[in-house]
């Protein structure tokens, strides 16, 4: 295989940090367990065929009417809880993934084309997305779910619209400092069109700080999932993500049935905490004023 | 300096209108509320009755030009679920979310704040890695989860805090308050502390990161050398200079505590503002969740308004305004 010396160096260096390597490691675990959750699950956890209530509510290590072990308990229908934290996990997954992908080209998009065109529609653009980050992005993500109600777009689209705006500003920040160095304004004297500028030259170039924002902005897409689901805004009880699981067990807490929470929570926060330290060892890296 | 202070009042007016539209409009968009008012057997007459009387029947421009109307003498409406006017439900809840939030914010502050400048004073200390470690877990770690976790530690395990509720209250100037009573202050502690954790990763991170920018600069520099003792220079010359950006969160931040207390009284079952829409939402009671809203839009184009206008006063670039 023949990389890119750039990414070659770029591995190595990340590859230094311990932590963030094992970090790293655990995120694609991750997600390699959630892409094969039929594969490798015990149990089809929506197969209401395979269901027992004589299993529910089983503490971890108990070995169930099917003749196997469940590792980690099972939940008040009798579903095997490993199960339903692998499928759990392919639909956070999923979410905060498809909603950080469509924040990030809506915010690269505005980011790049306000610091392009500039003047009356750069202020416009960029006051719009300033007023939102003073607001809370979870109050934000909060009311539009609640409004748009329950469901798998209509969700998206409430964290689509709380996290473009960081996008939006990273894109602009670094659009603006791209915007006055000489390549641009050698691409603009040529006849190219402007949106071709825009997306072969300075988009590229603003690439780096995006990347970074992506990282945190996936996993604060998948925790801000996990809370409005579990408030109950969030997606149908038909298809449970962590923050389900962790809202369905949440009443049997108090009756020390602690498993049905506690599992599907702690796989959300070595998700999300997982994700997190990645992002800073490649915030680090790209961060020249840190570079030796 | 006045064309600016009157352009940002005329921008902060039209941001509220157009919230209160968006708001109107999107409180609008949801359910049918005559269905969950009524009880499904109740005849054509009684809901055709009660259509007109809500003002459904009427276009909906007519009806958001009657709330504004309404909302500029103050009136919020009732809430068709408690049938008391909305603004009268909303003060009774706000005591127990203001002093949930005043709390939180302030432990946060008082705590982080040394914690930080600590970990920023001797960044190489195991003491600071830990924490810092722990503000990276209180930064990550969504509030929910961390709410349950402490219900399971503390109410469920070892059965020291109520898991739930207010408990006792006193009564001072017509309004209820926690934090007056021993039996309040039981119940105040698992969701103030839920709710403190992600500001107090926040000071720590803030009151760090200043402390050693600060004690890297002349200041501190010339302070030792005029033989000022380390304490010294910390309490009068650090925790000064990093105590103006602190100033400037804790009021941003006490903003959007007061709307983060959503998910905290919803663990907590605690009776406040946030338990309040998240039920209003459950019941379609669109007015208190139309009140609830302007009232949160309000408070943060006020707080947004104060800082622009507190920095013009202090920044005299800003004042003459480059795309202002």
């Amino acid at each position: 295989m023949t990389l890119n010396p750039n990414l070659r160096r770029f591995f190595s260096e990340f590859a230094e940090n311990k932590v963030a390597l094992v970090a790293a490691i655990i995120v694609l675990a991750i997600v390699l367990l959630a892409l094969l959750a039929p594969l490798v699950a015990p149990q089809d956890p929506y197969d209401l065929a395979s269901l027992t209530l004589r299993d529910a509510r089983r503490p971890p290590g108990y070995v169930g009417t099917q003749g196997y072990t469940h590792l980690l308990g099972t939940d008040a229908q009798g579903r095997d809880l490993l199960s339903a934290i692998l499928y759990g996990l392919r639909i956070s997954l999923q979410m905060g993934l498809v909603a950080g992908a469509i924040a990030f080209a809506l915010g690269a998009t505005i980011g790049t084309t306000a610091a392009y065109l500039g003047g009356r529609v750069e202020a416009v653009l960029m006051r719009v997305v300033d007023l939102q980050l003073s607001f809370p992005a979870i109050l934000l993500a909060f009311v539009l779910a609640a409004l748009l109600g329950q469901g798998r777009w209509p969700l998206t689209a409430a964290l689509v619209a709380a996290q473009y705006a960081y996008f939006a500003r990273t894109a602009h920040g670094a659009a603006v400092a791209e915007r006055q160095k000489d390549y641009v304004e050698a691409a603009l004297s040529t006849p190219l069109p402007g949106r071709t500028v825009v997306l072969r030259h300075i988009l590229p170039n603003c690439m780096a700080p995006l990347l970074v924002v992506g990282t945190v902005q996936v996993a604060s897409a998948i925790s801000l999932e996990a809370t409005l689901s579990f408030l109950g805004v969030g997606l149908p009880p038909t298809e449970p993500s962590l923050g389900m699981l962790i809202s369905n067990g949440f009443q049997y807490m108090l009756s020390g049935r602690y498993w049905i929470s506690i599992y599907p929570g702690v796989a959300l926060i070595v998700l999300i905490i997982a994700i997190n330290l990645v992002g800073d060892q490649i915030r680090d890296q790209l961060n020249p004023r840190l570079r030796r | 300096m006045l064309g600016f202070i009157s352009s940002r009042i005329i921008q902060a007016l039209a941001v509220m209108l157009a919230m209160s539209m968006l708001v109107f409009l999107g409180v609008f968009a949801i359910g049918n509320p005559i269905d969950v008012m009524l009880a499904p057997d109740a005849t054509q007459d009684i809901r055709a009755q009660a259509i007109a009387f809500y003002g459904f029947d009427r276009p909906i421009w007519e009806q958001y030009l009657r709330f504004l109307g309404r909302l500029l003498q103050g009136d919020l409406g009732s809430s068709f679920v408690y049938n008391i006017p909305v603004m009268q439900l909303i003060l009774s809840r706000l005591p127990a979310t203001l002093e949930l939030t005043l709390i939180a914010v302030i432990s946060a502050t008082l705590i982080g704040v040394p914690l930080g400048m600590y970990a920023g004073y001797r960044p190489d200390a195991p003491l600071s890695r830990f924490i810092m470690a722990f503000s990276v877990l209180g930064f990550s770690v969504p509030t929910f989860w961390i709410g349950l976790v402490l219900i399971l530690t503390f109410a469920v395990t070892l059965g020291w805090l109520p898991a739930g509720g207010r408990g006792e209250t006193a009564t001072v100037f017509g309004l209820e308050w926690s934090f007056l009573t021993a039996d309040g202050w039981k119940f105040l502690l698992l969701p103030a502390l839920n709710l403190a954790l992600f500001k107090l990763s926040m000071m720590i991170r803030l009151a760090r990161s200043g402390t050693r920018e600060i004690m890297l600069s002349d200041t501190v520099k010339f302070a030792r050398a005029a033989g000022i003792s380390e304490w010294g220079v910390l309490r009068h010359h650090v925790l000064r200079l990093i105590l103006v950006p602190i100033v400037t969160v804790f009021g941003l931040e006490f903003g959007s505590t007061l709307a983060f207390a959503v998910v905290t009284e919803t663990i907590f079952s605690w009776p406040g503002l946030g338990k309040l829409i998240i039920e209003s939402i459950g019941s379609l009671d669109r007015p208190v969740m139309v009140a609830y809203l302007v009232l949160v839009a309000l408070l943060f184009i006020t707080i947004n308004l104060l800082v622009d206008l507190a920095y013009a006063a202090l920044d005299p670039r800003i004042r003459r305004g480059r795309n202002a």
